[in-house]
């Protein structure tokens, strides 16, 4: 799960690494007297930063630095009209409701201090670099050597030794190193105790009069876990994730909608991604990815085919199903029953296999008068020929 | 021969009355595999709907039943817990079903089974589990004697060697269910029979990986050739590739699942996303291309590319 900038600093705040002044806001007008709030607290300039998960805001105009309350206006107002398009979002860009504006701070120094999860070691790995500023992706590519690597013990936590030693390796020195090793080791108690799956501050800075200070924040949180974690799971924004994806969690249905045209229909995830990738392979585009999971009722099949065609660049359907502990026939039953509701304009090429798929074949070719856009698919390579063939020739 | 399971693996359910634990715990007896009992903390007494007792510990259980493995349907708060459990009670081989625990629980398991329970091997989380495939009565039967099934696959679909009609098996590790069964599917459809097929679960931190299995694979007898079907996230295949490179002699099949996965999107596992340019499929292929693995391009294509390396 992901958060706003915006809330990943009130967590750090409240974990205990300082942060310069900001406030949230949602119009114009608000940014206005935002401005002059932090500059009453001594500012002389700020940042208006679009509120979105996308990564790359400043790079598609959604950053802007302020040097009076009417710029931080006009600025607040244009990044609010208009969907910010960044590398990382889909081509038409995502709304922005919410801005933060961040006093600005003098830089002498801008260091990178992350947390993720390493899955080979099993554990946390702090990730730090006195090369800040950056995406520490490019420093990795560049400067390897300037990045250093300390794994964190997932029972016993960050031991202060730790923390020391990293403090001098980024090239501390005095009353820095104390600041640095309370910050960190906020941060490393703020990750185990969120269950979170990364952290990072980039930048983490020094001022020129020796301050510490987090600057922007990233925090992702381990869905998993959210059970636990209701404070984080409350804070996640719904208008960041799209409808059909929403439609798709509440039938406990994994999906995820991509730009191609060509839907499935899969059990499992691992044969779904399969399925994506043997329809390329084919000369087709998927148009999602979806795991209907091992218990698909008649109810969660029907309602992802619904899901499926509310998607207009839909021209073809491809169902893969692989039945282990869900059975082919139960799946066929669904097919049909779903294709009568729902009905289908659109080809759609069925391929099943595995347990009770004898009696699902009949069940097919019964359903062959009623569905007359239906095709069978004797494997998944007939499957995925014959569904970017009907799509192809659309 | 075979890895990890056999005829003689002495199996335990803990979450045995649950609706999942009791069915799959069916679906393993009628398959054959040495179900003794199992565990549900307040059930201690009574018996599930095939007659096996049940008991309040796995400690209890253990003592009473001598099992040496543990099939974990436990939900997700609590499934970290029980796989401690399991190894503290003895239990050498915990094989844990469940999906979406917490990956911090899982680093937590990990580090202690590590340093308190080296006697104790862990498969999974969110894993279809383990099966060694037993010799069927006859064609149709789904009953089979001699094997081992602690999981949740659909066990009919696999052969064992000695009704495979090349006389040949492969050894499967996957981290998808559904993928495993269409690799079983495909290299039965060849002739070939399975010696033992090893899901290793969806999630980014897991027990066995896919080394531990190679490892394996390469020093049992039955297995001519092995199938590894990995996807994207992490850098687990690459690592696997360098260690097929210098350590394993039998042919390789390899497919990796997730080539058209978008990057920053968790496709439905746990642990497949790609993530600051690391974890994609194409790093993946050319590890194991230069390790020398024979490189399925399509899903559909996992059983002839074995057979052929196998020259069958």
């Amino acid at each position: 799960m992901k958060i706003h900038e915006y809330q990943a600093r009130e967590l750090l705040q409240s974990a205990g690494v300082p942060v310069p002044g900001g406030i949230t806001v949602d119009t114009a007008d608000e940014a206005e007297k935002a401005f002059e709030t932090l500059k009453n607290d001594g500012a002389t300039l700020a940042v208006v930063k679009a509120q979105v998960h996308a990564g790359g805001r400043g790079k598609g105009g959604g950053v802007k630095l302020v040097k009076t309350a009417a710029e931080a206006k006009d600025a607040a107002a244009t990044i609010l009209s208009k969907n910010l398009v960044t590398p990382q979002t889909p081509p038409e860009g995502v709304p922005v409701n919410k801005l933060l504006i961040a006093a600005g701070v003098d830089i002498a120094h801008e260091y990178y201090l992350g947390i993720v999860v390493d899955r080979a070691l099993g554990c946390p790995v702090i990730i730090a670099s006195a090369e800040g500023g950056m995406a520490i992706e490019e420093v990795a590519e560049e400067n390897p050597d300037a990045i250093i690597k300390e794994p964190i013990d997932p029972v016993a936590g960050l031991r202060p030794y730790q923390a020391t030693k990293l403090a001098f390796a980024l090239g501390f020195t005095g009353d820095q190193v104390k600041q640095f090793k309370k910050t960190l080791a906020a941060l490393v108690a703020l990750f185990l105790k969120s269950d979170a799956s990364l952290a990072e501050i980039n930048p983490l800075i020094k001022t020129p009069d020796g301050q510490i200070l987090a600057i922007d924040a990233k925090i992702d949180f381990d869905d998993n876990a959210m059970f636990r974690q209701k404070d984080i799971a409350a804070l996640e924004d719904p208008t960041e994730t799209p409808e059909s994806e929403q439609r798709a969690q509440e039938h406990h249905l994994s999906y995820i909608q991509l730009d191609g045209n060509i839907g499935c229909l899969v059990n499992g995830a691992g044969l779904a991604m399969a399925t994506m990738d043997i329809i390329k392979l084919h000369g087709g585009e998927p148009a999602n990815f979806l795991d209907v999971g091992g218990s698909a009722s008649q109810e969660a099949v029907t309602e992802a085919f619904r899901i499926i065609l509310s998607d207009d660049n839909v021209k073809g359907i491809l169902v893969n199903i692989f039945g282990g502990i869900a059975k082919c026939d139960t799946i066929a039953n669904a097919i049909v029953a779903a294709a009568k509701e729902v009905g289908f304009k659109v080809p759609l090429v069925v391929r099943l296999e595995g347990t009770n798929v004898e009696p699902a074949r009949k069940i097919i070719e019964a359903a062959k008068a009623d569905i007359p856009t239906m095709i069978v698919g004797n494997d998944l390579t007939d499957a995925a020929s014959k569904i970017t063939a009907a799509v192809g020739s659309a | 021969m075979s890895i990890l399971v056999d005829g003689n693996t002495k199996v335990i359910t803990q979450g045995i009355t649950g609706s999942a634990g009791q069915f799959h715990t069916t679906g393993c007896l009628k398959y054959g595999t040495a179900m003794l009992g199992g565990v549900t903390p307040g059930k201690g007494g009574q018996t599930d709907e095939n007659g096996l007792p049940v008991f309040d510990t796995v400690a209890q259980a253990v003592k009473e039943t001598g099992a040496n493995a543990s099939m974990i349907f436990v939900p997700p708060p609590f499934a970290a817990d029980a796989v401690l459990e399991a190894a503290d009670a003895g239990i050498t081989l915990a094989v844990c079903i469940t999906e979406h625990i917490p990956v911090l629980d899982m680093m937590r398991v990990k580090k202690t089974l590590k340093s308190n329970f080296p006697h104790c091997t862990l498969l999974g989380p969110n894993c279809p589990g383990v099966i060694t495939p037993g010799i069927k009565h006859d064609d149709k039967d789904t009953e089979t004697h001699g094997g081992c099934k602690i999981g949740i696959m659909p066990g009919y679909i696999h052969t064992h060697v000695s009704q495979s009609k090349t006389g040949k098996a492969v050894g499967i590790i996957s981290r998808s269910g559904t993928l495993t069964y269409e690799a079983v599917w495909q290299t039965g459809q060849q002739g070939l029979g399975q010696s033992t097929c090893v899901g290793i679960g969806g999630d980014p931190v897991r027990g066995l990986n896919f080394i531990d299995l190679l490892e394996m694979f390469q020093a049992d007898d039955e297995t001519d050739g092995i199938v590894m079907i990995g996807e994207i996230g992490g850098t687990d295949e690459e690592a696997a590739a360098d260690y097929i490179k210098s350590n394993v002699t039998k042919p390789v099949t390899c497919f990796i699942a997730g080539r058209t996965a978008p990057p920053g999107r968790r496709m439905g596992h746990a642990g497949a996303i790609i993530s600051g340019g690391e974890g994609g499929a194409e790093s993946k292929l050319d590890a194991l291309r230069h390790a020398g693995c024979h490189v399925a391009e399509s899903p559909a294509d996992l059983g002839t590319t074995m057979s052929k390396a196998l020259g069958v």
